[in-house]
């Protein structure tokens, strides 16, 4: 880091809490580090951005002990260290919260704090310990969580507390987080850069590892951007902007706002009746929700996962079925019960881009050409004699999509597995948007995808609403809600919350109400 | 498939390899019981391989061989079908045993006044009864939950169980014996002597291996073309992938679970065309002989593809056929035979990545592999 920053400048006298000096790893031909140096003051707020496969996680991994750099070395605190599991990790003060939570559910918040730190053969005397620990850390950073609380039954905005507290625990000074505000509202968001700032106020260190530009404006001290394995900028925040940030990621400018222009809203396409779901542990998942799709317009879900989002789609799509309520395709009811049919939907006109394409939308060990048609397999022109596959078209229609979408490699004989997540995406996308469906349900359609597949992404569901379509958006980013909607619905614990247009919300309003707050009310 | 390592590797190294260890092992234990290795392979090989016909010193050979190959190519096969759309059907044992039982209901019911039309129907009436036996437990793991492994296991003991109860009851031959009335000997299927007959070749006479052989390469055959290259098996091994995606799709998976395990259940029932009404020509207690478990390791072992299948098939033929060999000329004890299976099983089955691991480090060092 350059110095340039305050904080940088205050503790110049004192050795930078992490230095990593030439950092290069490999895997197989690709590179995923190249000769990193990076330099982290004591007490610094310090940003990693970068797209996806740019070489952020391998990077903290190294650090982290998951990964043994091909060469360079490690300085923590000055001191030159080796760290070659999270064991030298932890002992060299360095604590990690993944991006994916690392807790035993149905154990209490105490008893995750002491996993794999516990002292003696009986558990008593630790979970004491731990208990008045928590205790004083919670008074100390607002990290307040219940400690006999099952995992089970809290937020994940709690379960990260848990992360941080784990890590605290153990006697972090340095801590490194993983995308933290994937799941998280806004709210939940703002409260962890206050326990953020209060921990770099009690002099520790913290990288955040994120692709959301504006937290690393909002929170950070300095940042660094890598792209393909190189790390091509370090630069105190206070002196870039997203923009420039983006472009150090990207290699090009980036259109960071969706261009779309008013189209006229035609007649009713879909509605939903007073859709309810409750699922097998008795849960409900949905309550009551209604509403209608219209051609031409882009319908936008806000909300924080898991609050009846992905239950919608999945009932409109044919996947899950409803308790009760009704769904109307052009005036006609379709099968919401457990009798649906994914292949119906299809001949219906409603195409479905899901939310999860590992498990779902794509099938990870197929070759493009056999994900291509992944659905729409028994549709004549994929189909030959006697129940065989027309192999030659799957393949020739692979081909076709591949570049009309621009997905990389363009070989309809890789496997799903192989491409990046934009491109996997583009995969999906290709086969749903080029059947030209009436209703277009999609759900994330950017998580895990890189900036510039987000740009094309977000162009071709414009370009499908300026054709006339319905188009069902569910995500929870809300800046992709607000970037794409003609309206906005936002779900909270299984009901809509409230209606919205983009032009006349703002963000502090959607999130309150994303958090299951009518902001009208209170007032 | 395997993204680190070429397809080479992968399907040919890695089984050659795995089972190069299995033999070194093995070679170490007959060591330890004071025999000579290369003794016991050079005895075990050419007491699987050797023809009778041509060879005076040699009593039973491939012919013997190729009978076992018949039987493990079928359960083989249905292991793999079944595993394909990820279900793990151990009860090729049960389902092979009541195929058994189906072959010989037809078989005695009517004089078929030809060979050719006795292998249709008893074909038929096996791949119906395996699949029957099949069927039950795939519908309560589609419907119900219930793990397939563990009803298929005990669908294994009910088939013992009413196979010995018709035995000596129902379809007990009069006589004292539990086994079946023989079969009209009009409608003996053609036997591998015979067949080689037709081309004017010479064969082992007393060799039990017959017809069936050729429908197992046509079954081969017909489950390569279903797996890769019909709609159906596209939608089982989507289904086997994710269900989540299957169902994504459109596909049932009520539907794709009771088409593979009656396709499963009706290819181990084909192996009682085999030794019911090629070999025994009636029903014997005991006629699958553990063959519905060897089919799995063959599955394993074949990476659950149709040529895999039959080359691991006719290893385990050549192990079953040279290992009685073994006892025979060296006084080595059956169980031996089996500690070497057991032996490549594990190898094969549960240390593959012993080797593949290593591999794969070597591969991506040399630059070839693919980095995920």
């Amino acid at each position: 880091m350059s110095g340039k920053t305050e904080d940088a400048g205050r503790l110049d006298a004192v050795a930078p809490a992490i230095e990593l000096i030439g950092i290069s790893k490999a895997f197989g031909p690709v590179q995923a580090n190249k000769n990193i140096s990076m330099t982290v003051a004591k007490g610094a707020i310090h940003g990693i951005v970068g797209e996806n496969g740019a070489g952020k996680s391998t990077l903290m991994s190294i650090l982290y002990g998951f990964y043994k750099a091909d060469s360079g070395s490690v300085k923590i605190d000055g001191v030159p260290t080796t760290i070659s599991d999270s064991h030298d990790a932890i002992a060299a003060g360095i604590g990690m919260v993944h991006q994916h939570f690392m807790l035993v559910d149905n154990f209490t918040v105490l008893e995750n704090v002491v996993l794999g730190a516990e002292e003696g053969a009986t558990l008593g005397p630790s979970l004491r310990k731990a208990r008045k620990e928590l205790k004083r850390l919670a008074d100390e950073y607002e990290l307040d969580v219940d400690p006999d609380a099952l995992i089970q039954d809290i937020s994940v905005g709690f379960q990260q507390r848990v992360e941080i507290l784990k890590a605290l625990y153990r006697q972090a000074e340095i801590l490194i987080l993983d995308e933290p505000t994937g799941v998280l509202t806004p709210d939940e968001a703002d409260h962890l850069f206050r326990i953020l700032r209060n921990l770099k106020d009690q002099g520790k260190t913290i990288v955040i590892i994120t692709h959301k530009l504006r937290e690393i404006m909002d929170v950070t001290d300095s940042v660094s951007v890598m792209r393909r394995g190189e790390m091509t900028k370090t630069i105190a925040t206070n002196t870039t902007s997203p923009e420039d940030l983006a472009e150090a990621m990207v290699g090009r400018r980036v259109l960071l706002e969706v261009n779309k222009k008013p189209v006229e809203v035609g007649e009713t396409v879909m509605q939903v009746i007073n859709l309810s779901v409750t699922d097998a542990h008795g849960v409900k998942r949905l309550k009551n929700v209604s509403l209608e799709l219209k051609r031409g317009e882009i319908l936008g879900i806000a909300g924080v996962a898991g609050n009846g989002q992905s239950e919608l789609l999945e009932v409109i799509a044919g996947i899950g079925a409803a308790t009760s309520g009704e769904v109307l395709m052009h005036g006609e009811a379709i099968d919401v019960s457990k009798h649906a049919n994914a292949e119906l939907r299809r001949h219906r006109g409603i195409s479905h881009v899901p939310e999860d394409r590992h498990q779902r939308g794509l099938v990870m060990p197929f070759m493009t050409w056999e994900n291509t048609a992944f659905g729409y397999h028994n549709e004549p022109e994929y189909s030959g004699k006697f129940g065989l596959a027309n192999q030659k078209y799957m393949k020739k229609d692979a081909r076709e999509k591949m570049e009309r979408f621009d997905i990389r490699p363009p070989n309809p004989q890789l496997v799903a597995s192989h491409f990046s997540g934009g491109n996997q995406q583009k995969i999906v996308l290709a086969r749903e948007i080029e059947r030209n469906p009436d209703v277009l349900l999609i759900g994330q359609p950017t998580r895990g995808v890189d900036i510039g597949a987000i740009e094309f992404i977000h162009q071709q569901i414009v370009n499908l609403r300026d054709a006339g379509k319905a188009i069902l958006l569910v995500s929870v980013e809300l800046d992709e809600i607000q970037a794409l909607s003609d309206r906005i619905l936002v779900m909270f614990d299984g009901v809509i919350q409230g209606e919205r247009m983009p032009e006349s919300t703002d963000e502090g309003e959607l999130g309150l109400l994303m958090a299951g707050v009518d902001p009208e009310a209170k007032q | 498939m395997n993204k680190n390592l070429p397809k080479w590797v992968d399907l040919g190294l890695i089984p050659l390899l795995t089972l190069a260890l299995a033999f070194a092992v093995s070679g170490l234990v007959v060591l330890s019981i004071g025999q000579d290795p290369v003794e016991v392979v050079s005895v075990m090989v050419k007491g699987a391989l050797c023809n009778p016909a041509t060879d005076s010193s040699c009593f039973s050979g491939i012919g013997h061989t190729l009978y076992f190959t018949t039987n493990f190519i079928f359960t083989g096969l249905a292991v793999a079908v079944a595993f394909h759309a990820r279900l793990f059907n151990i009860g090729g044992e049960g389902q092979a045993g009541l195929a058994g039982v189906g072959v010989a209901l037809v078989m005695l019911s009517y004089n078929w006044p030809h060979w050719s039309i006795a292998l249709v129907v008893g074909t038929l009436a096996a791949m119906a009864f395996g699949a029957a036996w099949a069927a039950i437990p795939a519908y309560l793991q589609a419907k119900r939950g219930s793990h397939i492994v563990i009803t298929t296991i005990m669908f294994n003991l009910i088939a013992t169980a009413i196979i010995g109860y018709l035995l000596v009851g129902p379809m007990q031959a009069e006589g004292s014996l539990p086994e079946s009335a023989s079969f009209p000997k009009s409608a003996a299927l053609p036997t591998m002597y015979d067949m080689f007959g037709w081309f004017g070749l010479a064969f082992d006479k007393n060799a039990p291996a017959n017809i069936s052989f050729v429908l197992a390469i046509i079954a081969a055959v017909l489950v390569w073309v279903l797996i890769w290259k019909t709609r159906l098996g596209y939608e089982m091994r989507a289904f086997g992938h994710s269900e989540k995606a299957a169902v994504y799709a459109g596909i049932s998976p009520l539907k794709i679970t009771m088409i593979a395990m009656l396709l499963s259940g009706a290819l181990s029932g084909m192996m009682a065309v085999n030794t019911v009404q090629g070999e025994a020509e009636r029903l014997l207690l005991g006629s699958v002989e553990g063959a519905g478990f060897i089919g799995i390791a063959v599955a394993l072992m074949g990476r659950s593809h149709p040529v895999g299948v039959v080359l691991a098939a006719f290893l385990f033929g050549v192990l079953t056929q040279g290992g009685a060999e073994l006892q025979f000329a060296l006084g080595i004890p059956a169980e031996m035979i089996t500690v070497i299976q057991a032996l490549i099983i594990m190898f094969t089955g549960s240390l593959e990545n012993m080797v593949r691991i290593p591999l794969e480090k070597v591969f991506i060092r040399a630059g070839k592999g693919v980095s995920s």
